[in-house]
């Protein structure tokens, strides 16, 4: 009996999974379908943009700094040993342009905006927000769902560049100013190991596929979210969590595609 | 519509954004060495390439003037045929030498123009004829030990 139990359980699961694959598949599309009005109606989308874009500029800000701080320190030690010091300025361009810019920009925006897109949707669909906008005969996707995805998708990219740019200006407060690694082999050494295609536009398209990823997760789940106050913030934890996972994985198989062999 | 300090805001971040990437293709990455006026190509065969790749730098007397484009085995001659872009501002005369040569002891390879004194200029599409390939430090580190040994040898007898 336990046997059969068990059994039932594993193929609710699978089913389970199958159904919200699908049903991710179908708001997604519903999402690229509706999203006309979020560009006819720019305003919906800058209002987006706001709150998650610009008020996660403060935590991209810091943390890129502190990071590219830390490689500074590290680099230097490890470079120390080999006499290989002024290559710390490539060092530190290379390992944020492509990896810790765009993946630590994603995860603290799935962390910081993501969270919060679920909690909000996830709430306005508890109290009956969304509901009312269908009695009203105003589609909840193109006018809730979409402005958001859009905001994401534009903020991402833009946060992961900052975050670089930041943690690129981190290694130099550290390296150049208070080691004293020589400035012109800082820069020029930074210059002639990054790649403008090969490097900062690969990290560009990685940062634009996490915020697709994160973006939709969060929506996603906000929209999916069980009307109660369990459910939303059930929903908020999943989104953090599969987002991050999502974002790592997907860093793996972009990395593959895009660094190997070289 | 009524312009309102959320746009600001948002002005600010999109600027600082694509000012972020700026910084990063100018100041980091190598966008604005590629800002080479307009070029023209030169082929050169060398029996060995070491560790040369495309994009690396051409110099003469120690200035950059192009890039490497593209590096393949010539299938006839079983050489690696290298195509340069040089800057149009500087002209080579005919029998130039072309080197490759190594920037430091573990530093990136590149290759080296030193011009002959012939009055014929190359143009667009010429090989060069005389080249000296990349020197394998295997190679020189095996020939000095098999000189050593012969002297020993000598020694002995």
């Amino acid at each position: 009996m336990t046997i059969v139990e068990h059994l039932r359980s594993l193929g609710h699961r699978i089913v389970n999974a199958v159904w919200r694959i699908g049903y991710t598949s179908r708001f997604f599309l519903l999402i690229l379908l509706y999203s006309g009005i979020s560009f006819r109606r720019f305003h919906l989308t800058i209002k987006e943009l706001f709150s998650s874009g610009v008020m996660s500029l403060i935590i991209i800000l810091v943390a890129g700094l502190f990071v590219g701080m830390v490689l500074g320190l590290q680099g230097y030690e490890t470079l120390k040993r080999y006499g290989a010091e002024s290559a710390l300025g490539s060092l530190v361009a290379l390992s944020l342009v492509r990896e810790l810019g765009p993946v630590l920009a994603a995860l603290l925006f799935a962390s910081r905006a993501g969270s919060a897109m679920t909690a909000e949707i996830g709430l306005m669909k508890a109290t009956e927000q969304i509901s009312a906008m269908e009695m009203m005969a105003i589609n909840p996707i193109a006018r809730v769902v979409a402005p958001r995805f859009w905001a994401g998708v534009i903020s991402v990219p833009l946060l992961s560049a900052l975050f670089s740019a930041m943690g690129v200006f981190g290694g130099y407060v550290v390296g150049v100013v208070l080691i004293g690694v020589d400035q012109g082999s800082f820069w020029s050494q930074m210059q002639a190991g990054v790649d403008f295609q090969h490097d900062i536009v690969n990290g560009i398209i990685k940062s634009f596929v996490f915020g697709v990823a994160v973006t939709a997760i969060a929506l996603f789940e906000g929209y999916d979210a069980p009307p109660t106050a369990e459910g939303v913030s059930g929903a908020t934890t999943r989104t953090v969590v599969e987002s991050s996972l999502t974002i790592l994985f997907l860093d793996f198989i972009l990395t593959a595609f895009m660094f190997q062999g070289e | 519509m009524k312009r309102t300090t959320l746009d600001l805001w948002v002005g600010i971040f999109v600027v600082a954004g694509l000012a972020a990437l700026a910084v990063l293709a100018l100041k980091v990455g190598n966008l604005s060495t590629y800002s080479m006026s307009e070029t023209y190509q030169l082929q050169a065969h060398f029996s060995n390439i070491g560790g040369l790749k495309s994009q690396a730098s051409i110099k003469s007397s120690g200035v950059l003037i192009g890039r490497v484009a593209q590096i393949s085995l010539d299938p006839e001659r079983y050489e690696a045929k290298v195509t340069m872009n040089i800057d149009k501002r500087y002209q080579f005369p005919k029998d130039t030498f072309a080197n490759i040569l190594t920037s430091g002891l573990l530093g990136e390879q590149y290759i080296g123009l030193i011009p002959g004194g012939d009055e014929e200029f190359l143009k667009a599409g010429d090989e060069i004829k005389k080249t000296q390939s990349a020197v394998v430090l295997e190679d020189l580190i095996s020939r000095f030990l098999y000189s050593k040994a012969e002297d020993s040898k000598q020694l002995n007898k």
